[in-house]
């Protein structure tokens, strides 16, 4: 038992840290940190910082252009991103999409798109979801039939993130509805510019447009854009959502919510007096940092686990509920902390070099939002009731 | 023993959810909340013709209710439609007006149950946080007569549209005593009185303002001296009971929508209401909800009775509801799933107000503390609302 880094990933966390001192861009770290509006350049110049360094595909192997680390080195990276203020990378070509390619995707695929992934010249959504498919998603029902050269797409996926953004878009589709629901889906990749496409946005509770609708009519779809076998695309979106999961307890937004609401609660003053030092709140801080430390480990006995081979199962599952649970409870509690001043909440300070003088303290603003939209935590990628579910199912329940 | 409400009670009630079901849809809430006031002054007229401003104050003011059974009713009923118009605001000021105004300025409180003139309170400042003491602003005598005020007022329910101002400012003694404090009425555009008005994460509007020398005549001082935080305190208490009715009402909505949800929404081929895990999340909220009700029954009742312990009853009914609130608002979002996550469907502005609730005039934990202090301190919560 030894739970220090070693020698050569402390070198290598250090080589992230400076990286990121010179290179990240000020603007960029201060509207992470202020919680302002980022546009489709900030994500686009971000991942091509990254692609100049080497860093961008952390879990693709080098032969593809990745950086072949290890799930601690991705760990730490992650970390390290968190704690520099730097962006999220974009997951869906570069998470999602890029390792079902190498694994089920043709050599044309590959050698076409995996390229444009690194490069940026494709941004890619998913197209999952569907108005009647949210947690059951083998019941979806948008169509592909086969027309010859092309399939023929009809329908309508829904909750696509940022796809205004998106120039591509990877579906599942059904192309069969013999046998089970799950026998009959096939895996599409679908040129966005098509004919027949139309992306409406979905406004969310903060307000913000953030998902979308995608409808499909008549969209024309190369069949050579077919991903591995026809009618076996939820084996392949099942490995998407078990591979490599292992950022799923999002232990570096919680540690840098958690200094956030500790900086918060040391300016916030209660009677007079820091929150941090009124013993109610103290404790309420304490429980989750205590929760938090807790999770860390478990975190890393897993990618321990996975460094050496054995990949990870239902402890997905386990880490996305308790890291989303501690990520909705931080944010619960930096809501708290801010008192009346959790109230004002002025839209357009959302925007980088806007002029608005702060209502209240001027890290305010965005903290009440962030708490609903963080609601989604526990509903997306698999609600946390199904992923109770999946692990009662691994214990043959 | 009877938990039934009065003849005039039920009526109000009545009144209040039969306008609200025909003429208050959550599309109508929300072009209100858009609009520049953050209310519609035109439904507020009709609220006030209908009565229902009439029914925060008692009889000797002009008004014919003013218990804390009437305020909970109608608060309830208006939470179950998510008003956005300023009974809060008019609650705090009117309250205040009816127990300190002199008779010459008994007009405005007839202003306010007309529907013509809106009063809000300026209290809260930016350090004050839920400390109803902590007074910082400045009241000063002027050579020449009248006083001086000079602060920050922070957060202020529709601030930016009152045209008068209840404004709390020290007199003497230091920053949190509660003895020293006066309550001054202001005029909004008074020289010196400046106001941001900004919206609300909860769908209202409120202002910060500064109060930069502002001249005020001797009349604009409210109350003997001495009398005001008994005042404030008293306003405080009845527009946080209206809160708690308020929140009472939203989670209604809120559960309603829910369990419509539960009984239609089909995946893997059955309702999700019939998967017992969601049945048990979804009665835990009706339980819980049910002690809300009750909790405001015991708040109402020893405000209507003079009880001693009123605000030890105040003090836990809003520390459960802000527990509550929170509980109801995640777990029927959840309940639904991404769908409830959008602006259109309408359940997420129940629970941001229902979250939001918990910051206006002191959260969960603020109440908490405050039970702990007035039964140490009195000796107070030993008794029960059940007598």
């Amino acid at each position: 038992m030894d739970l220090r880094y070693s020698p050569e990933e402390q070198a290598f966390r250090e080589d992230i840290r400076r990286f990121l001192e010179d290179r990240l861009d000020s603007r960029l770290r201060e509207k992470v940190r202020n919680g302002q509006r980022l546009n489709k350049s900030d994500y686009e110049n971000w991942h091509a910082l990254l692609n100049t360094r080497g860093w961008l595909a952390v879990t693709w192997p080098r032969e593809y252009g990745g950086t072949g680390w290890n799930a601690v080195q991705r760990h730490i990276f992650e970390e390290e991103c968190c704690a520099a203020g730097a962006p999220r990378i974009v997951p869906f070509g570069l998470n999602m999409l890029g390792p079902v390619l190498m694994k089920f995707g043709s050599q044309a695929q590959r050698d076409y798109y995996l390229p444009r992934i690194l490069d940026g010249s494709d941004w890619w959504c998913q197209g999952y979801s569907e108005p009647g498919a949210g947690s059951d998603l083998a019941s979806l029902r948008t169509r592909a039939v086969r027309k010859g050269d092309v399939y023929v797409v009809d329908g309508q996926k829904t909750w696509t993130t940022l796809g205004h953004y998106a120039n591509r878009i990877f579906c599942l589709v059904r192309t069969s509805t013999d046998g089970k629901p799950q026998e009959g889906i096939s895996f599409l990749l679908i040129d966005m510019q098509s004919p027949g496409i139309e992306v409406k946005p979905i406004v969310l509770l903060d307000g913000e447009h953030e998902v979308n609708e995608v409808f499909f009519d008549a969209v024309q779809v190369p069949v050579e854009n077919l991903v591995g076998e026809e009618n076996r695309g939820w084996t392949y979106a099942k490995y998407l959502l078990t591979h490599e999961r292992t950022g799923i307890a999002g232990v570096g937004f919680s540690t840098t919510a958690l200094d956030d609401l500790r900086r918060i609660a040391r300016v916030q003053l209660k009677s007079g007096l820091p929150l941090a030092k009124d013993p109610y709140f103290a404790a309420r801080m304490a429980k989750v940092e205590i929760d938090l430390e807790a999770m860390k480990t478990t975190n890393l006995r897993i990618i321990a686990a996975a460094a050496t081979g054995s990949a990870p199962g239902v402890e997905s599952s386990m880490l996305k509920i308790k890291g989303t649970v501690i990520r909705q409870e931080i944010n619960d509690l930096t809501r708290r902390a801010l008192g009346p001043y959790a109230l004002p909440f002025v839209s357009e300070a959302l925007e980088a070099g806007h002029n608005q003088e702060a209502i209240g303290p001027d890290y305010a603003n965005p903290v009440a939002n962030q708490y609903f939209n963080n609601r989604k935590l526990s509903i997306f990628g698999g609600s946390n009731e199904i992923q109770k579910n999946i692990i009662a199912k691994s214990l043959g329940l | 023993m009877d938990f039934s409400h009065n003849e005039q009670r039920r009526m109000l009630e009545e009144t209040a959810t039969r306008f609200l079901r025909d003429n208050y849809p959550l599309r109508v809430r929300h072009e209100h909340a858009a609009a520049t006031a953050g209310f519609s002054r035109d439904m507020w007229s009709r609220f006030a013709e209908l009565g229902l401003v009439g029914a925060l104050f008692h009889e000797q003011h002009g008004g014919y209710g003013g218990t804390g059974f009437d305020i909970a009713v109608l608060f309830e009923a208006l939470g179950r439609s998510l008003v956005v118009e300023p009974f809060f605001a008019s609650l705090l000021g009117g309250s205040l007006l009816a127990e300190l105004c002199r008779p010459e300025q008994r007009a405005l409180i007839a202003e306010i149950i007309n529907g013509s003139r809106l009063v809000s309170v300026a209290h809260t400042e930016p350090q004050s946080r839920y400390d109803l003491a902590d007074v910082a602003t400045s009241a000063t005598r002027d050579p020449h007569g009248g006083w001086r005020l000079q602060g920050n007022k922070a957060v202020v329910p529709n601030g930016d549209t009152a045209e008068s101002l209840i404004v709390s400012a020290r007199m003497h003694g230091t920053q949190s005593e509660p003895q020293g404090i006066g309550l001054f009425l202001v005029d909004a555009r008074a020289a010196g009185l400046e106001r941001c008005g900004y919206a609300t994460v909860d769908g209202g509007r409120a202002a910060e303002i500064t109060l930069n020398d502002v001249v005020l005549d001797e009349s604009a001082s409210l109350g003997r001296a001495g009398e005001a935080f008994a005042a404030l305190e008293n306003a405080v208490g009845l527009a946080t009971l209206a809160l708690c009715a308020e929140a009472l009402g939203a989670m209604q909505a809120a559960t309603d929508m829910t369990l419509e949800y539960l009984r239609t929404r089909k995946q893997f081929g059955v309702t999700i209401g019939s998967f017992q895990v969601l049945q048990h999340r979804y009665v835990e909220l009706l339980i819980e909800i049910e002690q809300v009700r009750s909790q405001l029954i015991n708040a109402a009742s020893s405000i209507d009775s003079g009880a001693p312990d009123c605000q030890w009853q105040l003090s836990a009914a809003k520390h459960l509801t802000g527990r509550v609130a929170r509980l109801v608002a995640e777990e029927t979002v959840q309940l639904h799933g991404g769908i409830a996550m959008t602006w259109e469907y309408g359940l997420a502005h129940f629970a941001k107000r229902l979250v939001m609730i918990d910051h206006w005039l002191g959260d969960t934990d603020h109440h908490l503390e405050r039970c702990v202090m007035l039964a140490r301190d009195t000796g107070l919560s030993a008794t029960s609302a059940i007598r």
